[in-house]
């Protein structure tokens, strides 16, 4: 569990961040989102203290991060940025096994440790370990970044605007592999992001935050149903809010029986796929099929029954 | 890549033959030599003079990278900053100081022999070195560093594992110009005694052999030439390797 404790930095006299309290659960994902200038980088970046606080205190599992000396403590923190930051002049397993290094693991422990995360990333191992990162694509240096941060096994990852120099597919695909990888490891992972989409997709928690000040922090429905600030409203869009909440909402919560034609939709698929579908298609209801066994249908009627639910 | 691959053993070859087997040229630079006089410089072996000639190259070079290199360290961390300004005005004091000028100012104190030369190489060697490392320390990769920190190397970790290795090519870029420098300036160490290949030259100068001169000058080219070559081949391949 990451406490963070009114957590306040201060510059010239002014508040980048104001009194930030806020909890994260172990094994979740919270995704801090706000414009430039909000203060959520200099948050992320005090709670691994390459920013000290002006005041205020972190927890990590209950401990201060005060008790230990920065370097130390930072091996224990996962760190990706955006743009990889991968040491040019290593190779990518010399690279994924920095931090195992820095804590002194024994060498096969660390090679074996490399490979099975190039794995976890899709990436052949005997492929890729030997490679320099600029023999890799943007999308590779991406995932190199971000094995690299969790190599160590650490009790949380911090992960600045991570995806952030990737173009919208490989960015689509990267965000499904740390949702996959966040799933299979139970990893404590803290994000940062301008981008209120990629906020929705993948946090469990969602915290805004507007000119250093933490304006709302909640599940992505609380943030889309009921925003607390209209700052909260501009950044999820009030033209987008019925389609963003209907993305969060698997087709296994409104699947019924009944007859459905033309091309099904698994069940993992959100509500949003199943209205474009819907309407793509002039469809008034969508088969939904799992591991290929058609399990129902989706109607356009139940679909706009949970849009208005909230509004 | 072609020319080179026949040019560089070729020159190697000229340049062993003329250290080594300096007999052979005697056809060649006859006619340089006034009537009567010795056409081959043959006071002392050529090869022990260009040995002690690259001998106090490296030495000097050696302890103007130590300490450019350590002064570019201090001045390009946060609390040496403050010190950039003063250690840029003394390097270029260094190579201000025409050689000659420290060569003929060290003899008193120094006495004739290596020391002078050494002295003067190593001041006239500091500025390329420094100036490019200092070059090579402020403009490495922000992410790359920001990276460095945020998994918990320490400064020295950092420096060592991070640092060091991505300014290298540009650090060997001011070590190669110091080196060719050097590999010239020694030369007028001869006039306080030191045993460099100006030993050749000068004796040319002062009995009107131009076979003597062309012999020394000649010989001093091709090593600055080759190893400057080798520098470069050595700074690409870095670069490669760190994929710049």
């Amino acid at each position: 569990m990451i406490e963070i404790d009114r957590i306040t930095k201060t510059y010239d006299g002014v508040n980048v961040v104001d009194a930030v309290t806020m909890t994260a659960e172990t094994g979740t994902i919270t995704v801090i989102v706000g414009t430039s200038g909000s203060g959520k980088t200099t948050l992320l970046r005090m709670i691994n203290r390459l920013e000290e606080p002006s005041s205020g205190e972190v927890r990590i599992n209950g401990m201060s991060t005060r008790a230990t000396k920065p370097h130390l403590l930072r091996r224990r923190i996962g760190y990706a940025i955006q743009g990889h930051g991968l040491f040019p002049h290593h190779t990518v397993a010399r690279n994924i096994g920095a931090v195992p290094k820095l804590l002194n693991w024994p060498k096969d422990r660390i090679r074996t440790r490399v490979d099975e995360l190039l794995a976890l990333f899709s990436m052949d191992p005997a492929q890729f370990r030997d490679r320099l990162p600029a023999e890799l694509s943007g999308g590779q240096q991406q995932r190199v970044g971000v094995a690299r941060a969790l190599a160590s096994r650490p009790d949380l990852l911090l992960m600045d605007e991570p995806f952030g120099a990737l173009d919208p597919i490989i960015r689509a695909r990267a965000q499904d592999d740390l949702r996959r990888i966040q799933k299979a490891l139970g990893s404590t992972i803290m994000l940062v992001t301008h981008d209120m989409e990629e906020a929705i997709r993948l946090g469990d928690r969602v915290a805004v935050m507007d000119s250093g000040r933490l304006v709302q922090h909640g599940t992505p429905a609380e943030i889309i149903a009921r925003p607390a600030t209209t700052f909260v409203a501009d950044m999820v869009g009030d033209v987008e809010r019925p389609l963003r909440l209907l993305s969060l909402i698997p087709l296994s919560e409104v699947v019924e029986d009944g007859p459905a034609t033309g091309k099904a939709l698994p069940v993992d698929a959100s509500l949003r796929d199943a209205l474009s579908s819907c309407l793509w298609t002039g469809r008034t209801a969508v088969p939904v099929e799992r591991d290929g066994a058609v399990v129902g249908r989706v109607t356009l009627d139940a679909i706009r029954a949970r849009a208005e639910l909230r509004a | 890549m072609r020319i080179g691959a026949i040019l560089r053993p070729a020159l190697v070859l000229l340049l062993l033959a003329l250290v080594l087997k300096p007999a052979w040229f005697t056809p060649v630079f006859a006619p340089l030599a006034p009537e009567g006089a010795p056409v081959i410089y043959a006071r002392s072996s050529l090869l022990s003079l260009s040995l002690s000639h690259l001998g106090l190259v490296a030495a000097a070079t050696t302890a103007a990278t130590l300490v450019a290199v350590t002064l570019a360290i201090l001045v390009t961390r946060q609390a040496g900053e403050a010190f950039r300004p003063l250690s840029r005005t003394i390097t270029n004091l260094g190579q201000t100081f025409p050689p000659v000028a420290v060569l003929a100012l060290a003899v008193p104190a120094l006495g004739f022999g290596a020391g002078p030369t050494l002295v003067a190489l190593f001041l006239y060697g500091l500025l390329p070195i420094f100036e490019n490392a200092v070059t090579g320390f402020s403009t490495l990769p922000p992410t790359t560093m920001e990276a460095a920190r945020g998994i918990g190397l320490n400064r020295w970790q950092r420096l060592v594992q991070v640092e060091v290795p991505l300014a290298l090519p540009v650090m060997l870029t001011g070590i190669r110009l110091s080196v060719v420098i050097s590999l010239g300036t020694a030369t007028i160490g001869s006039t306080v005694a030191a045993r460099t290949l100006g030993e050749v030259i000068i004796a040319g100068l002062l009995t009107s052999n131009t076979a003597y001169v062309v012999q020394g000058g000649l010989i001093v080219g091709l090593f600055a030439v080759l190893i400057y070559d080798a520098l470069v081949q050595l700074e690409a391949h870095l670069v490669r390797r760190t994929g710049g």
